[in-house]
């Protein structure tokens, strides 16, 4: 574990930002303006803050977050392509006190994986989901996701997603919802620093949900992808807002009356 | 523990429980749903897991998260749902991860059907998924035998951190014999320094099958086929009948195996010398008894319920030393052991030439008859 050095001059009262102790000390391999980072960053503050990180197991993805498990300070399996559900139930199912999350992305969780997603929920399997939604397939070069927008260009829809043809974007919480094994489900957004507390508040209530054994909890938070949209950073965070949330609207769509309890 | 009357499918769920079966995650598939049925009363009986995956893809993934826990985990399915556990089974090779699987096969390809096959030996001992890996392969001939090798199974999975395939069919699946379980014994999952298990006081560990640089997948080859390796030296294992004095030699494994046996004792009641070798681990091959059955045999004759997969693996053993016959029933037909005994006759009668393709001239005749 990396442990922080704290300079003389800075006391502790001053301290308003650092590295979470669930954070390895690397060097980032996404591209500059990806909000994946802010994702981690999220999930590795609501580790240290709830103090579950050596009792926890991440299920990485196969996309861009394929080596998330070289940021986290815990313990990680990797998944096939869309299967991080199937695997963080066998891992849920013979150690059912250990806190087990897969952070996944639309390919990963909306597209090949669907199916285990789905039947997770329906299970009620006691895990958190981190669902990333950038509406694009990042690690393969751009490609159309099931979550890219009407309209929307890439490198495999290069005359823009025609709906005729390929069909229309999954609103995947909308669906997970309808489970009854779903305890909680909401969508939230990283475009601006208003949306990323809410989204934070999210994720630490997604774990909470699994430290009380109240079933499935995702949270999907909707995420940039500069390099394959072909727009800069800051556009980008300008683009999620025009263009993601007219489809994908932020919102709480299941919220159990055991998860409101513990809310409240 | 005294013999019992006890149906294939169960008796080997049954041993799987014996064994410390800690996790079971499986998918209804004719022939071998009484493993499922069995194991979804008796594990959640003992506090043990178990999950009706939503399908086999999920089913193998399942096991792949618990094997990476060191739990002592197995799914079962039959041919078709075994490839589709394909993808997980490399994954599970790629992290180098104990797990076991009982395929109960039926005949094939595609949807096929529901009788007795043999016809998924390449897919369970060449790897069948993708990238460069081997499993350990058991093939039990009776009831008893698929106690015995699904006990073994979950030791050698173990002992060298590999995939154990109990390889048998739709016929022993379902048939009712006499047989004795083994002792309980206890859970216990096995503490290395490799499994995940979100434990504090530790550095952090990472199971994946992902070497992004070539030289480093090169590594990890090597090292998994030097396993494999070790697992050749030490893990082949056979059933030999009649070899001490047989003229011609029969190959068969599972239930062909045991087909060729009864054929074998008739033959000898006629004055034939034959003998039978019958494979217990086709994967590792039991390729050195072959070798030296080489020496002082005049021909072998190959039974299977396929068109001829172990047969490959025989010939490569025999090197063309000495004729080597072929006799199957592929599609889920199994041989009666009068077919097998006119084989046996033909082959003592005929004087037989090095042939290079023995397939070739057993599809004629099995065309030729109808």
């Amino acid at each position: 574990m990396v442990t922080l050095t704290k300079p003389d001059f800075v006391n502790e009262e001053t301290i308003v930002y650092c590295r979470p102790q669930a954070f390895n000390d690397v060097t980032t391999h996404y591209c500059p303006g990806c909000t994946h980072g802010v994702a981690h960053r999220l999930i590795a503050e609501t580790l240290d803050e709830m103090g579950l990180a050596e009792k926890t197991i991440g299920v990485a993805p196969v996309g861009c977050s394929v080596f998330i498990y070289n940021y986290f300070e815990t313990d990680f399996v990797e998944a096939a392509h869309g299967r991080a559900p199937a695997m963080a139930t066998g891992i849920k199912r013979v150690l059912p006190d250990r806190i087990v999350f897969t952070y996944q992305g639309d390919g990963d969780a909306v597209s090949i994986g669907m199916a285990e997603m789905m039947h997770a929920a329906a299970r009620g399997e006691n895990i958190t989901v981190i669902f990333v939604n950038n509406a694009i397939y990042g690690m393969t070069g751009g490609q159309m996701a099931p979550t890219s927008l009407p309209g929307m260009k890439t490198t495999s829809s290069p005359l823009g997603r025609d709906v005729e043809l390929q069909g229309y974007p999954i609103r995947m919480s909308e669906m997970i919802a309808q489970m009854d094994g779903a305890g909680y489900v909401v969508r939230r957004s990283l475009h601006d620093p208003k949306n990323i507390r809410m989204a934070k508040k999210a994720i630490r209530t997604a774990f909470e949900v699994q430290v009380h054994g109240l079933g499935f909890a995702m949270v999907e938070l909707l995420s940039t992808c500069p390099t394959n949209w072909g727009i800069n950073p800051v556009d980008s965070l300008k683009w999620v807002e025009d263009h993601m949330l007219p489809t994908f609207p932020l919102g709480d769509f299941k919220i159990s009356a055991e998860v409101a309890g513990i809310k409240s | 523990m005294a013999k019992e009357l006890i149906k294939g499918n169960v008796a080997m769920a049954e041993a799987a429980i014996c064994a410390g079966l800690e996790a079971y995650f499986g998918y209804p598939i004719t022939p071998q749903t009484e493993i499922l049925e069995h194991l979804s009363a008796r594990m959640p009986q003992l506090g043990r897991a178990f999950v009706q995956a939503e399908s086999e893809v999920a089913a193998v993934n399942m096991v792949y998260g618990a094997a990476c826990t060191g739990a002592r985990v197995m799914s079962s399915s039959s041919s078709p749902g075994i490839s589709l556990m394909m993808e997980g089974i490399s994954y599970i090779a790629g992290t180098e991860l104990p797990a076991v699987f009982i395929n109960v096969m039926r005949g094939g390809p595609g949807l096929g059907n529901i009788a007795p096959a043999q016809s998924d030996y390449h897919q369970a001992v060449r790897g069948g998924g993708h990238g460069d890996y081997q499993s350990i392969v058991l093939a039990p001939a009776s009831v008893q035998e698929g106690i015995d090798l699904t006990v073994l199974a979950f030791d050698l999975a173990e002992k060298y951190r590999s995939i154990a395939i109990v390889l048998t069919d739709g016929s022993m699946g379902q048939m009712m014999e006499p047989a004795e379980l083994p002792e309980m014994r206890p859970v216990k999952r096995q503490q290395t320094d490799w499994m995940v298990s979100g434990t504090p006081g530790r550095p952090r560990r990472t199971l994946s099958s992902i070497y992004l640089e070539p030289i480093y997948e090169e590594k990890a080859n090597l090292r998994m086929f030097k396993n494999w390796q070790t697992i050749c030296a030490n893990e082949v294992r056979y059933k030999e009948y009649f070899l001490d004095d047989a003229e011609f030699v029969i190959i068969g494994f599972g239930t062909s195996g045991r087909v060729a046996l009864s054929a074998v004792r008739a033959a000898r009641a006629q004055g034939i010398k034959v003998g039978l070798l019958r494979p217990i681990t086709v994967s590792p091959f039991p390729t050195q008894i072959i070798e030296e059955l080489t020496a002082r045999t005049e021909a072998f004759l190959v039974v299977e319920m396929n068109t001829g997969q172990m047969l490959e693996d025989v010939q490569l053993a025999v090197r063309g030393r000495v004729p080597v016959e072929f006799y199957g029933r592929p599609g889920g037909v199994v041989p009666f052991s009068d077919d097998i005994l006119n084989e046996i006759k033909r082959i003592s009668a005929t004087k037989l030439k090095v042939d290079t393709n023995p397939r070739a001239s057993w599809l004629e005749r099995a065309l030729a008859t109808g």
